[in-house]
């Protein structure tokens, strides 16, 4: 019996690993791809570790710093193991079966760090209509295919959505020598990290705002594009449209956090975040069950994803500790207004928590508050794209009652 | 001395006829198809379902009404013979106002006629026990035990590696550009891959038999397409039990409702007629989804939300002159057969389609059949590792661990299932390696994240197996390249 059988070993499963086995916890790690490291070998681009190591890393040396501690502190693992099933048999014993080349595998664990990752959003959950041609990709695929396996998916490029993957493909691209001809956000701002968004104009990437792909039409590959633009309520106006020719679609629409495995044995989901609700230490509503990195909520920085995963692990040795996590009076953490993304969702005030959250729509000269503890934050700018990741002290939430909200406003001039 | 046959089109018709023609000693059968792989053009998309041969009037459309329901009898023997991936769940055809059964009784004597068995007007109760989560203002239905639903593309590639063990010769990547008649007789087909002598032809060609059939001279139908357009939900998402049809109109069997063999729900098609030009128009429309949505809508009104699509696609249907099959020995020329203007419920008809053809070989050219001593009827499915016991995968992934490895998350596909497939390919002779090949024989890529995690996990298998460049493995046939070369091809300037 393992003390933590953790799930995917993109960083937070890699972060959980090493963070668990230094606490004296028995690991094993479980990873579906060829090699470890998630979506972070396939990640050329520097902007990584910047809190974590206090250096600026590409992808693939962010991946490689963890999975040499793996190798160090001999932590057991697969790779090409991909698991089918999660069965809680009861809140002290879960079992985890899983396929890889050796064959179908059962293992027990006390506990479980579910750092499964997310998917990317496809053209059709957009609404996409059209031909269904060669050239459509989804911004992470067509990053593996250019920097994992060397291919060039096409020469005349469409972007759909400002987030970071899509802008760092529109980079991408351009550098490889593509065109890349337009990219298109829904929202009336731009969707990635202010440093992602400054590629548009270095590498003078038309940005349209506000716009969305509606059609694709093409043979035997994409040959052309519809756009609209839309109002202020995303509704499209009529009589806007027009067609980019390109060959290659891209679609960054964004990512859902992969919980299907979580949700099959009931874990409760938040349907705002997409991914399970949680306690402070990263637990889901099934004892000894706990989440970290993208399959938790959809974070911008990886250094982010990786603390999500070492919080798990001390989960995961409390719970192992105490035979579950001891009960207690928790407090709620609630959104307020301007409060999109919000986890965790139940906080204890017996030690510090970082909460991470996501606002519904930018704005500036912000105040953060917590009405039920009096505090207050401010910012000078605050933005979808950009998690908030707040520290609350033990004693400042020990001030709370049942609940506490968190309330992104307008600060006075 | 051999017949020589060559049948134009590997589509549910051309692959069934194929069948059953390898029966016969005498006949030596050549199967004509320009796509790279089979099932790609009418049969592709569609309902999929074996309807119950009820709906069509034998005296306005005597080969529909014939041909439907004596294949519905026959699909039953076919799936087990050919292990073709299969549920017969049977229909209810929902009346939603009181006129509706008037329909419904005039649907259940056309059945009566047309020697469909087992057909009931249920009340509402018996129709809520059929169906607990229909619109709750139903009244009523007709009960049609005997429909039943099929995988159509699986069902040609079934019976086409059949045929193929039996001795049918496929020509894949092979278009037809012209045909020899001489002395008003058959000679051959011209093709872009050389000429193939044939003394019997058979056209099947889907949307083009009319163009086919004028090579002949033979030029008294038209075909024209007539789109519809289909959503399908990722498979958390319930379904109905039954295919749901509502009472139908003059026009259309109307908008299905239904959760298609895979387990998600499926609704669709409406139609639209498209001018005669517009064969390969398979695109999606925003109307045509939102008809689709609302017609859907009256018989099931819980559907999701619209981000829990995760596919919509187009088929056409081959609408003939005159809205019957034309299944027909042309007798200006000797040894040309049409079989032309299969519609729905074309899928339902094909194997008795087939039979109807060796009538016809017999009957109108005067061949006399000898069957073959030892004809295989049987053919084995492909590995499904998501179907199969722990015990059963671990014993296979002793022998080869491929199947251990797990290529498509969503529909847990493996390695050693695509490689299966690939060994099918190579044997029925595909020769472009194509994401769409492995698709509709495996499932991968077609799950909820609609292959963006493991198209190019199984480009890489393609390219291996078959030895070409990453780049040049195709999505669905030569033009459909997953790449256009290495990631310097641009810079290098090797690309305009």
């Amino acid at each position: 019996m393992y003390d933590t059988i953790i799930i995917g070993g993109g960083p937070a499963g890699l972060a959980a690993a090493v963070k668990a086995k230094k606490l004296g916890l028995k690991v094993l790690l479980l990873d579906e791809n060829e090699f470890l490291g998630g979506i972070l070998p396939q990640c050329i681009h520097p902007g990584f570790g910047l809190h974590y190591f206090k250096e600026e890393l590409t992808g693939p040396e962010f991946a490689h710093r963890f999975i040499r501690e793996i190798n160090e502190l001999n932590i057991e693992h697969y790779t090409n193991a991909y698991v089918l099933e999660i069965e809680n048999y009861s809140d002290l014993e879960k079992k985890v079966v899983f396929s890889s080349p050796e064959g179908v595998k059962e293992v027990w664990g006390k506990t479980i760090i579910y750092a499964a990752g997310a998917r990317e959003r496809h053209a059709f959950e957009i609404g996409i209509v059209g031909d269904r041609v060669a050239g459509i990709y989804t911004a992470g695929e067509a990053q593996t295919l250019m920097d994992i396996y060397g291919v060039m998916p096409g020469k005349e490029v469409v972007i759909v959505g400002s987030g970071d993957v899509g802008l760092i493909m529109a980079r991408r691209f351009a550098l490889e020598g593509a065109k890349v001809k337009a990219v298109i956000e829904l929202m009336p701002y731009p969707g990635g990290l202010a440093r992602n968004v400054m590629i548009l104009r270095d590498f003078e990437i038309p940005l349209y705002l506000s716009h969305k792909v509606v059609e694709v039409r093409g043979r035997k590959r994409v040959e052309k594009v519809k756009v609209v633009k839309v109002d202020e309520n995303l509704k499209e106006i009529s009589g806007s449209g027009f067609w980019i020719e390109c060959d290659t679609l891209l679609i960054s629409a964004g990512l859902i956090p992969n919980v299907k495995l979580l949700k099959k044995i009931g874990a409760q989901i938040d349907p705002l975040n997409g991914g399970p609700i949680v306690n402070e230490l990263l637990e889901t509503t099934i004892p000894g069950i706990f989440v970290a990195g993208n399959a938790l909520l959809i974070n911008d920085l990886v250094d982010y994803v990786a603390e999500q995963g070492e919080l798990a692990a001390l989960g995961a040795k409390e719970f192992i500790e105490n035979q579950g996590i001891p009960s207690r009076k928790w407090i709620k953490l609630k959104r307020g207004s301007n409060v999109r993304i919000l986890a965790p969702h139940y906080i204890s005030g017996e030690r510090d928590v970082y909460i991470y959250a996501r606002v519904s729509r930018p704005m500036e000269n912000v105040r953060v508050t917590f009405p039920e503890i009096r505090k207050e934050l401010r910012l000078p700018v605050v933005k979808p794209s950009e998690m908030l990741r707040i520290k609350l002290k033990a004693e400042e939430i020990q001030k709370a009652g049942k609940e506490i909200t968190m309330e992104v406003e307008k600060g006075e001039v | 001395m051999k017949t020589r046959v060559a049948i134009i089109g590997a589509g549910i018709s051309g692959a069934s006829i194929a069948r059953v023609l390898s029966k016969y000693e005498n006949l030596e059968v050549h199967l004509i198809e320009k796509n790279a792989d089979v099932g790609w053009g009418v049969s592709k998309a569609n309902t999929a379902l074996i309807h119950g041969g009820y709906d069509d009037d034998p005296e306005k459309y005597p080969m529909r009404a014939k041909l439907c329901i004596k294949g519905n009898r026959l699909w039953h023997e076919w799936v087990k013979e050919l292990e073709i991936p299969h549920i017969w769940n049977g229909a209810l055809i929902v009346a939603l106002r009181d006129e509706d059964f008037k329909e419904l009784e005039g649907l259940l004597e056309r059945g009566r006629k047309n020697g469909v068995p087992e057909m009931i007007i249920v009340d509402k109760e018996e129709l809520f026990h059929l169906e607990p989560n229909l619109n709750p203002e139903a009244l009523g239905g007709l009960w049609v035990p005997i429909v039943g639903q099929i995988g159509p593309i699986p069902a040609v590639i079934a019976i086409v590696e059949n045929a193929v063990a039996n001795g049918v010769k496929l020509h894949l990547e092979t278009e037809v550009r012209g045909i020899k008649v001489e002395g008003g007789e058959v000679k051959g087909v011209e093709t872009n891959n050389g000429f193939i002598e044939a003394d019997i032809i058979i056209n099947a060609a889907g949307l083009y038999a009319d163009e086919i059939s004028r090579m002949v001279g033979v030029n008294d139908f038209e075909i024209h397409p007539r789109k519809g357009e289909y959503w399908i939900f990722d498979e958390d998402i319930p379904g109905p039990r039954r295919v749901l049809f509502p009472t139908p109109t003059p026009k259309s069997k109307g908008v299905v409702v239904t959760t298609e063999i895979s387990g998600h729900l499926m609704i669709g098609p409406n139609a639209q007629d498209l001018p005669k030009e517009e064969k390969e128009n398979l695109a999606t429309t925003r109307e045509g989804l939102e008809e689709v949505w609302k017609k859907a809508k009256e018989l099931w009104p819980n559907l999701p939300p619209r981000s829990k699509v995760i596919r919509t696609f187009a088929g056409l249907r081959p609408e003939p002159t005159g809205g019957d099959f034309i299944i027909r020995a042309e007798k200006e020329v000797w040894g040309f057969i049409n079989v032309a203007g299969i519609r729905s419920p074309g899928l339902t008809s094909a194997p008795a389609i087939a039979y109807e053809v060796v009538e016809i070989i017999r009957r109108d050219l005067g061949i006399n059949l000898v069957e073959k001593g030892k004809w295989n009827p049987y053919r084995k499915k492909i590995t499904h590792f998501f179907m199969l016991q722990p015990e059963k995968a671990n014993e296979l992934v002793k022998e080869n661990p491929s199947y251990g490895k797990i290529v498509c998350r969503c529909n847990h596909v493996s390695e050693g299932d695509i490689l299966e497939a690939i060994e099918r390919m190579k044997f029925i002779g595909v020769k472009t390696p194509s994401i769409d090949s492995i698709k509709v024989r495996t499932k991968a890529t077609s799950g909820t994240c609609q292959g963006s995690f493991c198209r190019v996990r199984i480009a890489r298998i393609l390219a291996r197996e078959y030895g070409v460049d990453l780049w040049n493995v195709t999505l669905k046939g030569k033009g459909s390249e997953i790449g256009i070369g290495d990631v310097k091809v641009l810079l290098r300037g090797e690309v305009e």
